[in-house]
This record gives structure tokens, C-alpha cells and sequence, in this order.
């Protein structure tokens, strides 16, 4: 049985309130704590290294799969890595996310490394969410790794979320993406206290009118620090655009790295970042609508992070 | 009723207004002046967003000289910007509840918004971001006034962005939001004919009050076509 400190990261990362219906993986301190395949998702444990394979069949449509993963014994370290093969034709939704509580002195750290092979026609949304809580000195540390293979005309999109207390994340997405393949990130970031949050984004667009928008919006509180990394290169005629959006507050630093490669002369890249401090404008309106300028503030960064 | 007691407002070295006394104390107010005659700056000290270099403003009485915008909104004023603020990811539905201070239903929201000619089931769950023409915007903040209900109400320019034939329902807004919240609209404008359904005309020029009247006198002169507008001219 799950305790409620562990039920309540799991509703944190996967609005789940216990074990999922339907496929689902969950991982609970460092060990595999349930897996259920369905008749369309497969499941197996690998066997060389900890982790999962993930065999989706070619034509599933409008299923999902939880994945979750949640630390509660302080200290704790690991690497996972996790597999997916979806196949040709579906249209599947898969639940990421990990949520750490760490009560104790050490640092607790979860490093999952994620592998997408997206077959032809398939369209995928992956939903991924970090969450750290603890009232210990102990530093929450999550370090996620991505690769994703888009096949032709299939379609993935990203959503990621870390909002609240993790110490420390070093995000690195790439990605390669065949004709008329389209990717999609969506990043949500907000850092307090001391944190550090750095990501970075390879996209490869490989093939002819292969696509991608790799869009990040974040908030950096109190003397936190994040940086925002992306490069896209175009192999091809394709279209590709980076953004990065952030609102710095108080001490907090933020830099916007973005690279983009035009290798074809038919390929159209555009890179956007701004970074500033909430618009002046923006709070005195709310504030003439009667909210003080800290409830303006949070008004604000709860609507530009949703 | 609001009252400006010697009220002056610089930048720098350049005035702005000039030692302006000014009492308005009625349904419809329309500030009017050419550009640069200090209208906008006159919308902005009622609602708290700059104090005056110099003078006092006084709310039924009350001394609200330094008082902050929040507390000015919470005692009952209300301000629509000339240009509306773009927010990312709040949604036309939030800014509406904010404004009528609770969470608005949709058909709350639904009625403030058909209210200033927009279809509400196509507009409660925008962003009130850059895909919002300027004229929407217009239309959305002059909502949240209405959804605000206060005793009064500022709107600054409410006229520009706002194409022509939906212009009567623009007056309406006004009439009905009289007829609710019994208060005080000021609007700062140049159309005539908003000027037409003012009670009283303010007419600032150079910084200072150059008429202050009912819209019978004040309205006959700045509209005489073949000498151009009275008070620039004696400027």
C-alpha cells in the first residue's frame, strides 16, 4: 500500500488519487511498485538495466498510459531509462512525472531517461510533470533525458511542467524529426529560493516539410537561476521556431541560448526570447481592479504559466 | 463628487496642468481638448496612477490625495486605459471575475460582454493576449468596468478602436451603466458624439480649465464650423 505522502505526489504529478486503470508503470523509491499491460500496450521490465519497455500496437487509438514515479525515502538515488515504441497509426496519450518528497538531509535524485520511436501516421502527447516537496535540507534533483525519432507524418507533442521544489534539473531533449513530421514542446518553468533549472532542446528536422515549435515560458523567483538552450536545424525544406519567454523577479537570473542552423536553403528557422520583469502596465491595471500589486504579481505568473 | 483643489502635475521642468480647480458632480462628465492639453493626465490622477506634484483631490469629501490605486479601486473608482493591457494565458473570463470582484459565471461574464457587442461564447476563454485585435480589447476593458459597477467611472478615449456603426451601442453601455450603478461617468473624448450625451463639458487647453459648463453652452463652441474650435483659437 502506498502512504499518503506518496498518494499525494502522485496526485501532484499524475492527478492520479491511487494505482491507475488501464496501462500504467509506477516506480515508488527505486523499485517497480505495479505495471499493468493492456491488450494494446504492452509493458516489460528490461532485463540488462532498470526500466521499461513500452511496445504500443500500430492502429491503438485514444488510449493512455501512466508512467509515474515518486521518491519519498530521502537519499535515494537512480537512473531509469524507458523505452516507447509506438507504433504506425495511433493516437496515444502517455502520463509521465515524477514527484520527490524528501524529509531527511540527503540529496534525492531521479534521472529517467526517455526514448520515443514514433512510427509513420502515429500522433502522440506526452505529459510530463516534476514535482519536489520536503521539509528537510535534503535537495531535490531531477535529471531527465529525452531522445525522440519521428517518423513520417507522425506527430508528437510535449507538454513539461516543473513548478515547485526541485532543487536542481538538467533537462536535455533531442530530437530527430523525418517528412512531414511535426514536434511540438511546450515547456513550463518556475524556480524560487536557490534553484537551478537548465534545459536544452536539439531538434533535427530531417525531412522535407518537417516541423517544430519548441516553446518555453518561465517565471524565476527569489535568486534562482535558469537557463534556456535550443538549437534547430534544418536538413530540409522545413519549418522551425524556438521561443523562449521568461518573467525574472526579485534576484533571479535567467539566460536564452538559442541557435538555429539553416543547412537548406528552403528551410525557415525563427528564434524569439524576451525576458523581463512583469509589465508595470499589467499590475497597475489589476491593481484598478482593486487587487494589491502582490496579488497582481501572482495574478500575473499564474496566468502566464498555465 | 470629486474635486480638484489647486491640483498641478509636472514632468521635470514641464507642466502638465496648471493650478486646476474642478468639481464634477454629475451623471455624464466629457473632459475634452486638443492633444497635449492634459486630459489623460487628469484620468490618471483620479484613478491613482500619478499624484499630483501640487494640490489635493478629494472623494465625497474625502481626501484621496494619497491614497494608492488599490485603495482608490476598492473605494469605488474605476479607470478604462486608452490602450488596453495584454496579458499572456489570463483568459477574458478572469480579468472579468477580478473585475467584478467573485469568480463570474459564464452567463455573468456572457452578459457583460454581449453588453459591449461581443459574442460571448466565442470571447470568455481567449487569452487576453496579441490575438485580440485592438478593438476587441477596447471592447473587453469597457466589460470590465461595466462588471465593476462602481460609483466612478473613468474611461479614457473609450471611442478610439471601435469602428463606427457600433458606436450607439457604445452609448447605450453608458446609459445603462448610469442606470445601475446611479454613479458618475467621466469620459475623456473628442467625439462629438459622445460629447453630445454629456451632462457637463470640461474643456482643458494649455494645461488649464478653459471652460468648465452644461453641454447647451460648451458644446455650441467647440463645434462652430466656420471659426474652428473657440478655445484653441483664443489660445
Amino acid at each position: 500500500m502506498m502512504d499518503n505522502v506518496q498518494k499525494r505526489l502522485l496526485e501532484e504529478v499524475a492527478g492520479l488519487h491511487d494505482v491507475p486503470q488501464g496501462a500504467y508503470s509506477l516506480r515508488v523509491n527505486g523499485e517497480l511498485y505495479g505495471k499493468n499491460s493492456s491488450e494494446n500496450i504492452e509493458i516489460a521490465a528490461k532485463s540488462d538495466k532498470p526500466g521499461i519497455d513500452i511496445y504500443i500496437k500500430a492502429g491503438t487509438k485514444n488510449e493512455s498510459l501512466h508512467i509515474p514515479v515518486i521518491l519519498s525515502q530521502s537519499g535515494l538515488k537512480e537512473l531509469v531509462y524507458n523505452d516507447f515504441h509506438i507504433g504506425e497509426d495511433c493516437d496515444v496519450t502517455i502520463v509521465a512525472g515524477c514527484g520527490i518528497h524528501n524529509g531527511g538531509n540527503e540529496t534525492s535524485e531521479h534521472s529517467g531517461v526517455h526514448s520515443f520511436f514514433v512510427a509513420k501516421n502515429a500522433r502522440v502527447k506526452y505529459i510530463e510533470k516534476h514535482y519536489g516537496q520536503g521539509d528537510g535540507n535534503g535537495k531535490n534533483v531531477m535529471n531527465p533525458e529525452s531522445y525522440v525519432e519521428l517518423d513520417e507524418n507522425s506527430y508528437m507533442e510535449m507538454e513539461t511542467v516543473q513548478i515547485k521544489g526541485v532543487d536542481s534539473t538538467n533537462r536535455k531533449t533531442t530530437a530527430k524529426v523525418s517528412k512531414n513530421a511535426t514536434l511540438i514542446v511546450q515547456e513550463k518553468i518556475m524556480t524560487h529560493g536557490s534553484q537551478t533549472a537548465i534545459t536544452e532542446f536539439e531538434v533535427e528536422l530531417n525531412g522535407e516539410n518537417s516541423g517544430t515549435h519548441v516553446v518555453s515560458r518561465s517565471v524565476a523567483r527569489d535568486s534562482s537561476h535558469q537557463k534556456f538552450i535550443s538549437r534547430i536545424k534544418g536538413n530540409n525544406r522545413c519549418s522551425g521556431h524556438t521561443e523562449c519567454d521568461a518573467i525574472i523577479m526579485d534576484d533571479a537570473t535567467v539566460s536564452a541560448v538559442p541557435e538555429i542552423l539553416a543547412i537548406n536553403p528552403d528551410a525557415s528557422l525563427i528564434h524569439e526570447a524576451a525576458i523581463g520583469k512583469i509589465a508595470g502596465e499589467q499590475l497597475i491595471k489589476l491593481m484598478t481592479l482593486g487587487l494589491t500589486e502582490k496579488e497582481a504579481e501572482e495574478e500575473i505568473v499564474n496566468g502566464f504559466l498555465r | 463628487m470629486l474635486e480638484f483643489r489647486n491640483v498641478s502635475y509636472s514632468v521635470g521642468d514641464k507642466e502638465i496642468l496648471k493650478n486646476v480647480n474642478l468639481t464634477l458632480d454629475d451623471r455624464f462628465i466629457a473632459i475634452t481638448g486638443p492633444n497635449g492639453s492634459g486630459k489623460s493626465t487628469v484620468a490618471k490622477l483620479i484613478a491613482g496612477i500619478i499624484k499630483p506634484t501640487e494640490g489635493r483631490i478629494f472623494m465625497n469629501g474625502e481626501d484621496i490625495t494619497d491614497m494608492s490605486i488599490t485603495e482608490r479601486a476598492r473605494a469605488g473608482i474605476s479607470f478604462a486605459f486608452q490602450q488596453p493591457v495584454r496579458f499572456k494565458g489570463i483568459k477574458v473570463k478572469d480579468l472579468i471575475s477580478l473585475a467584478a470582484g467573485k469568480s463570474a459565471t459564464i452567463s455573468e461574464a456572457c452578459s457583460y460582454l454581449s453588453e459591449v457587442g461581443l459574442c460571448a461564447k466565442d470571447y470568455v476563454n481567449r487569452e487576453v493576449d496579441g490575438s485580440l485585435s485592438g478593438g476587441e480589447l477596447k471592447r473587453i476593458e469597457i466589460a470590465m468596468i461595466n462588471a465593476r459597477g462602481t460609483r466612478i467611472s473613468v474611461f479614457d478615449e473609450p471611442e478610439a478602436g471601435i469602428d463606427l456603426w457600433s458606436f450607439n451601442n457604445l452609448i447605450e453601455v453608458f446609459e445603462k451603466m448610469h442606470e445601475r450603478t446611479n454613479g458618475m461617468i467621466i469620459i475623456i473624448s473628442h467625439q462629438e458624439r459622445i460629447l453630445n450625451i454629456a451632462d457637463k463639458i470640461v474643456v482643458l487647453a494649455n494645461g488649464g480649465v478653459a471652460d468648465y459648463g452644461n453641454k447647451n453652452d460648451v458644446f455650441p463652441k467647440l463645434m462652430d464650423v466656420r471659426s474652428g474650435c473657440y478655445y484653441t483659437r483664443k489660445s
